[in-house]
């Protein structure tokens, strides 16, 4: 358990250093947050402030799948992947270490972003353990969504696409901008699917809001769920490609 | 005795049979050359024996560990370098070496330690904080080949080493398998230069569609077709082999 840990922390460790900075990856996972973040500000900055939790949430769904498009799909066509399959770790080792490399740039790319926020809004996180805690399940949650969609394509660019399939309905669905309560009965249920419903959930609580969908706990209890489900199921169609 | 034994190991693409019941051993500290045209399942056999591919049938036992069953535990007894240099591009040699000692357990002083020896002696010391991507051919060759042995393994899987190179690249190669010969190392190399095999090796398989049709040593595959190079040992049991197999398969429709 051990040597595993250690192995999918050095494994983490070499995509930030090797994989951060690829053009799709600066497009995707950087600068369309940045963008969209900026659009709404501008659009209505007297009134951003409710948006904040659910542009965080994004920022984070954004930032991690686009890394595992990369640092997945990317070794795989190189042959670097092979490599990694032929040291003496498991399939899930290296799955958990590629998931922890983009929860920690989505993150990253977060921080920067509340960082700037932070100058421009007076910003108000009532509940900073609630914070860090959604943050980093939310993280660790879209960044095996994002494993589970880049173990299933060949190429980048399908990652990307197919990733997309995935994220922009979530931007619609999940209560970044209309509340999950507020959507059609029939759309609820796929609100519920989806684990970006949970992160603003537990988001807008940690910023002083009320939960709309359960109590913040069960709403981490949740992502936690999806990361292992997600992570199973990468692990899955990885050894089936053998 | 034996580093590794395989035995009927057969692998299936559909109906088509990339292997179809390869069985030969090797002895500990022997030099095995997998000889055969492209196609013929040397790249398919190495994979199995590493860990990388499930047999459709047969078992592959390397350094006494099932390779289906004990992945983990034969790849930490091999190390492979595969038919192409698949290192990270942009990690400098020192650090794609580090890591290949950190993924192999190894603690980060003594991995660091064991890449400053591994670059001196591969010639690429004078290249330790370059990118692999920058390296020549014959750099990243020798380069993928010292990552492979990071951890000092018993046992050593060559994918067409020398391919791709130039004269003097491959001709630095070969000097380091035999040098790794001389340390006690088990190698089975899979090549398409028969006078590299034949200066090479201790014993030659020839594969052919997924068939062993010979395994000897190079004097005697030869001998067995009076022949006086191994090139055209090898073309005459290839052709051979290959003519028998097809009126086999066209006998039995």
């Amino acid at each position: 358990m051990k040597d595993a840990l250690r192995a999918a922390f050095f494994i983490a460790l070499k995509d930030m250093k090797t994989y951060y900075f690829k053009p799709p990856n600066i497009s995707w996972g950087i600068l369309f947050p940045f963008v969209f973040v900026l659009a709404f500000y501008l659009r209505n900055p007297g009134d951003f402030s409710p948006l904040i939790p659910g542009l965080l949430a994004l920022s984070l769904l954004f930032g991690t799948t686009s890394m595992e498009a990369i640092v997945i799909t990317f070794e795989r066509m190189t042959g670097a992947m092979e490599r990694l399959m032929l040291y003496p770790v498991s399939t899930l080792t290296i799955l958990t270490g590629k998931i922890a490399g983009g929860a920690v740039f989505g993150i990253a790319v977060t921080a920067v972003l509340l960082f700037g926020l932070f100058f421009i809004f007076p910003l108000d996180i009532a509940n900073p353990a609630l914070f860090l805690a959604s943050v980093i399940l939310s993280s660790a949650a879209f960044s095996a969504l994002g494993a589970f969609v880049s173990v299933a394509v060949k190429q980048v660019f399908e990652a990307q696409t197919l990733a997309n399939f995935f994220r922009f309905p979530m931007i619609f669905l999940s209560g970044v901008f209309i509340p999950v309560s507020a959507l059609p009965p029939s759309l609820r249920p796929a609100a519920y699917a989806m684990p970006l419903t949970y992160s603003v959930d537990s988001l807008k609580v940690s910023f002083g809001y009320t939960a709309e969908i359960m109590h913040p706990a069960a709403s981490l209890f949740v992502l936690l769920i999806f990361t292992i489900v997600l992570l199973a199921l990468s692990v899955k169609i990885m050894k089936g490609r053998m | 005795m034996y580093a590794v034994i395989t035995e009927n190991l057969k692998k299936n693409y559909n109906s088509f049979a990339a292997l179809d019941g390869v069985s030969f051993s090797i002895k500990k500290g022997e030099v095995f050359g997998l000889l055969g045209p492209n196609g013929a399942g040397k790249t398919t056999t190495i994979r199995i024996l590493s860990g990388m591919l499930k047999p459709t049938s047969g078992s592959a036992l390397i350094m006494g560990n099932d390779a289906e069953r004990k992945p983990v535990e034969v790849k930490k007894s091999i190390g492979v370098v595969p038919e192409t240099s698949n290192l990270y591009p942009e990690l400098t040699s020192f650090e794609n070496l580090l890591f290949a000692g950190r993924l192999y357990g190894m603690k980060s002083e003594k991995a660091g330690t064991r890449t400053d020896e591994l670059l001196e002696s591969f010639g690429l010391k004078e290249k330790r904080d370059v990118l692999f991507a920058k390296l020549s051919s014959g750099m990243k060759r020798r380069l993928t080949m010292a990552a492979s042995l990071i951890h000092e393994p018993p046992v050593l899987f060559l994918d067409e080493p020398t391919t791709g190179l130039d004269v003097m690249s491959a001709r630095a190669l070969r000097e380091i398998i035999q040098s790794l010969k001389q340390k006690g190392i088990t190698i089975l190399l899979t090549t398409h230069y028969i006078e590299e095999a034949d200066r090479l090796c201790d014993r030659i398989a020839i594969i052919v569609k997924g068939r062993i049709v010979a395994i000897d040593t190079p004097e005697t595959l030869k001998k067995s077709v009076s022949a006086s190079s191994l090139e055209d040992a090898f073309v005459e049991i290839t052709g051979l082999k290959s003519e028998l197999l097809f009126q086999e398969k066209e006998g039995s429709r």
